[in-house]
């Protein structure tokens, strides 16, 4: 295996960690206003990933830079193409993370009211942009010999992305509510299994539907190799699994198995795209690759010894985070403000 | 305006937004880690309050510092296209390494100092704060081996391609820039966190604190520690900052002649202590000169020849072809540089004069120094603005010095439209942040500390909404 093979694994790794952890802080903050009827039920919610979520992100400020290191090709062509929908992420990001830190420092309805808002978009809106901004890159975007990218904004919003977008929304909206189910207690802990239990339908129906529509969209089942069989099979087995799990209030289970469709969901779509890092929809000829984008052989060596040795010293730390915050949290439990 | 103008406006806008909160995490995660080891270590309650109160302080900047950050992350790729190609095989690995280094142990860790109270032993909580102040300065060091190589390239070569490549990376991290800049910018966090504790401290001590027993033992014991730090710290920030220049005198002479206002080459070179210049005829209209001293501050040295604008610019375009060599907007450089050294002078003497009117333990400084100490704290912001501002400007129209000129540099794919959107976008927003982060740090400064919080840490879970600093 050569340099650049693996850091695209490795920057698929940072993906799926990134998914993986934020994908049910996303769900949490979205489902903040419904879960939490009463302040403290709020805080309650939001002390289930306080002390988490910033560690959360970082996994995504790890992949961006990583693809800096990396694929600066690919770093360049990607944030400078999708420049508005990354600029609302960002916005989006900016409002959640300040809102975590802010809501309670007040005690005024209006006060809180406005920072639940923009916990609540500053998670849906991300949850939503970041699928929107995978399914363009699996379909291709125009970019043009000098690697630039050819189109606007609204090329961003054709209706398999827009559909992508969907999928990461409810699957995180399901992954959200099945962490709070195992992390509340009391009427929260009920709500969000209402909502989990209303949710599988509609994620199943859009996760098949993307399935389908990559089918003509993509090039994914055009060459099938054993990763892609593969992570498609878990993805969907993993799906069915948590189904019948939520159906017979295995929660644990079902919480499990929807982290594994979306790991495999990851892989799946970073398999489509090996060699490739952003195909070009103008012709294969100005295909972003793997080779194309890369940096020199001798950063990626440097960089593999760097990121081999320290992110399994991170995978620990983090581990051993959620496990001091093991507990669920209930009426009872001291909130940390 | 052109895409160009935008793009760095954006960027300074941004940037500059980033190190309102930056300086003040650095330094102030030392005092607070600092402060609960006092109190792991004596079981003193007192401790316990001051980590608690500083502590609370801390986390609001931080969150800012951290929102502020993200954009940072991703502004390269979006407005800066073409350096991050040209670059990216160098540039991207200290960015990718303070991530993993860095910042994941100051999120991580953070969490577990905020919410980990009642869960961890004693010990194990005191080293989480202490885990985030070293990834703090980490942190700083690695963004700081990137910037360095923007102001002084090495262990690249050019390859075929055209793009800079990574030669040795053990040269990066052993740029002589970055073991001063660092230095340079830690100290002047810590400095920042002094003024701040003092400047705090000071408000409490005249409008909460006079007269409760409780609070008034805690201030003023803040305010002398906070002073006490700020002294020391602001004096190696300034012992660093004089050889950085004397480097730049060296690596970056352009910079020096536009920080210095000196438009022809002088031997020996005088100080210029006020100017008003004619940029376009690039000559000085007002100036008032101390002979010597700059050869002296420059070379050890009062007869050293120190080069100017002119004789520069003809020199560059031997070396680079034709073209404009001379930073825009040299008065900005120029008074930057004097208004970083003004301030860090004037907090010198503050921290000196706090320190000794302060000298006897009971004694609180008279009420015109506190107001003073507390106006003070616009200080260090000053100093760090215009910190980056000289070392940025200066550093123009280069982006990578030498290698790069910015015009090159910039997105092209990126109109003056999107640019327009994303900048009114971010300053409204930025604009709309500061207001709240300002409304709640002077609510969270007027906090009671004290006796009574010791009943609000009673109160039942679920609504302890006023007892943020109570014991627990
Ligand atoms: C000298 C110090 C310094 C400088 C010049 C910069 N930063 Fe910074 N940054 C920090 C020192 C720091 C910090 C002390 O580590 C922060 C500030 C407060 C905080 O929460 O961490 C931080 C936060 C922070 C974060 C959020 C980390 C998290 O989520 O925990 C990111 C992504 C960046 N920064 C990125 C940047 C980039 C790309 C910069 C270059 C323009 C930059 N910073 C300049
Ligand atoms: C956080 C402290 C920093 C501040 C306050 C700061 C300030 C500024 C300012 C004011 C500009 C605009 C200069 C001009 O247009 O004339 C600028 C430009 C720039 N700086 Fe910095 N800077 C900081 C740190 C950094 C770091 C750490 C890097 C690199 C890692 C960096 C890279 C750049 C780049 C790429 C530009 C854009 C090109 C340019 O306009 O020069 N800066 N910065
Ligand atoms: C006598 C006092 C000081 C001197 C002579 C001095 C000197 C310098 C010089 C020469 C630079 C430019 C370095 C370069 O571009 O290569 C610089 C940058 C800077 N200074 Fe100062 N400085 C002083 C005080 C301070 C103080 C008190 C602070 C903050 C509390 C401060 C904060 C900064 C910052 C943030 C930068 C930009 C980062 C860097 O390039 O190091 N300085 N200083």
């Amino acid at each position: 295996m050569d340099l650049q093979t693996l850091w695209f694994i490795l920057v698929t790794v940072l993906f799926c960690g990134f998914f993986l952890l934020e994908g049910f802080d996303y769900g949490v903050g979205i489902l903040l206003p419904f879960a939490g009827k009463q302040d403290h039920e709020r805080r309650m919610v939001i002390n289930t990933i306080g002390p988490v979520w910033d560690g959360n992100e970082v996994w995504l400020l790890t992949a961006g830079g990583a693809m800096f290191a990396a694929f600066p090709n690919w770093y360049a062509t990607l944030f400078s193409g999708f420049y508005l929908a990354l600029f609302l992420i960002l916005l989006a990001l900016i409002v959640r993370g300040v809102a975590f830190e802010f809501r309670s420092k007040d005690e005024r309805p209006s006060w809180r009211r406005l920072w639940d808002g923009a916990i609540f978009v500053g998670s849906a809106l991300p949850a939503l942009l970041w699928g929107v901004a995978v399914a363009n890159i699996v379909r291709g975007v125009p970019i043009d010999a000098g690697m630039h990218y050819a189109g606007t904004f609204f090329d961003l919003l054709n209706p398999y992305a827009l559909l992508g977008g969907l999928v990461t929304l409810a699957l995180f909206v399901l992954y959200g509510a099945l962490f709070l189910q195992l992390k509340t207690d009391g009427a929260v802990r009920e709500r969000v299994e209402r909502v989990a239990r209303a949710a599988w339908l509609p994620v199943l129906v859009l996760v098949l539907a993307f399935v389908a529509f990559s089918a003509g969209q993509t090039d994914m089942f055009a060459t099938l190799n054993v990763v892609k069989l593969a992570s498609l099979a878990i993805a969907v087995v993993a799906l069915l699994a948590a189904i019948v799990a939520i159906l017979r209030k295995r929660y644990g289970l079902a919480f499990v198995g929807t982290a594994v469709t979306i790991l495999a969901t990851v892989v799946l779509l970073f398999g489509t795209l090996f060699p490739r890092v952003m195909p070009s929809s103008l012709g294969a000829a100005y295909d972003l690759t793997i080779y194309n984008a890369s940096s020199s052989q001798y950063t990626l060596q440097v960089m593999s010894v760097i990121a081999l040795t320290l992110v399994p010293v991170v995978l620990a730390y983090q581990a051993w985070t959620y496990w001091v915050f093991r507990k669920r949290l209930t009426a009872q439990s001291h909130l940390e403000y | 305006m052109d895409a160009l103008t935008l793009a760095r406006l954006q960027f300074g806008v941004t940037t500059i937004y980033h190190f309102f909160f930056v300086p003040l995490t650095i330094g102030l995660s030392i005092l607070v880690a600092l402060m609960q080891t006092a109190y792991v270590r004596t079981g003193d309650e007192k401790y316990k309050r001051m980590t608690k109160f500083w502590g609370k302080l801390l986390l609001i900047n931080f969150a800012m510092g951290v929102v502020t950050g993200i954009v940072q992350e991703f502004q390269f790729g979006m407005n800066w296209s073409e350096y991050s190609r040209f670059v990216g095989d160098i540039f991207g690995a200290p960015l990718a390494i303070e991530a993993l280094v860095a910042f994941f142990i100051e999120s991580t860790f953070l969490g577990l100092w905020i919410f980990g109270e009642d869960k961890l032993p004693r010990k194990i909580h005191l080293l989480t704060i202490w885990l985030v102040a070293f990834a703090s300065n980490l942190s700083a060091f690695w963004i700081l081996v990137a910037n360095s190589f923007m102001q002084n390239p090495v262990g690249y070569h050019i390859a075929a391609s055209g793009r800079a490549e990574m030669t040795d990376f053990f040269a990066l991290i052993t740029n002589p820039n970055v073991w001063l800049q660092w230095p340079h910018v830690a100290l002047g966090g810590l400095t920042t966190a002094g003024m701040f504790v003092a400047g705090v401290s000071a408000y409490r001590l005249l409008r909460i604190d006079r007269a409760r027993s409780e609070g008034r033992e805690l201030f003023r014991a803040s305010m002398r520690f906070g002073l006490a730090v700020a002294a020391v710290a602001v004096l190696g920030t300034m012992i660093f900052g004089h050889m950085q220049g004397q480097r730049m005198a060296d690596t970056q002479p352009m910079k020096l002649a536009a920080a210095e206002g000196l438009w022809n080459s002088e031997m020996p070179a005088s100080l210029s202590m006020f100017q008003i210049g004619n940029e376009a005829e690039r000559e000085s209209i007002v100036n008032i000169r101390i002979p010597s001293l700059l050869s002296l501050l420059t070379y050890n040295n009062p007869g050293g020849m120190v080069l100017g604008i002119n004789q520069l610019q003809q020199q560059y375009e031997q070396t680079y072809g034709p073209g404009d060599y001379v930073p825009p907007a040299i008065w900005l450089t120029y008074w930057s540089f004097r208004a970083m050294v003004g301030a860090g002078a004037l907090m010198f003497l503050l921290g000196l004069a706090g320190l000794w009117l302060g000298r006897k333990r009971q004694v609180i400084a008279p009420r015109w120094f506190l107001w003073l100490l507390f106006a003070a704290i616009a200080l260090p912001y000053l100093a760090n603005s215009t910190g980056w501002m000289l070392t940025e400007m200066g550093r123009q129209p280069w982006i990578v010095n030498g290698l790069m000129r910015i015009e090159r540099a910039v997105s092209p794919t990126v109109g003056v439209t999107e640019l327009l959107i994303t900048l009114i976008g971010f300053t409204v927003v930025y604009g709309v942040l500061a207001v709240a982060d300002v409304y709640l740090l002077q609510k969270f400064a007027r906090v009671q500390v004290g006796e009574d919080l010791e009943q609000t840490a009673q109160a039942p879970a679920g609504k302890p909404d006023h007892a943020y600093l109570a014991g627990r």
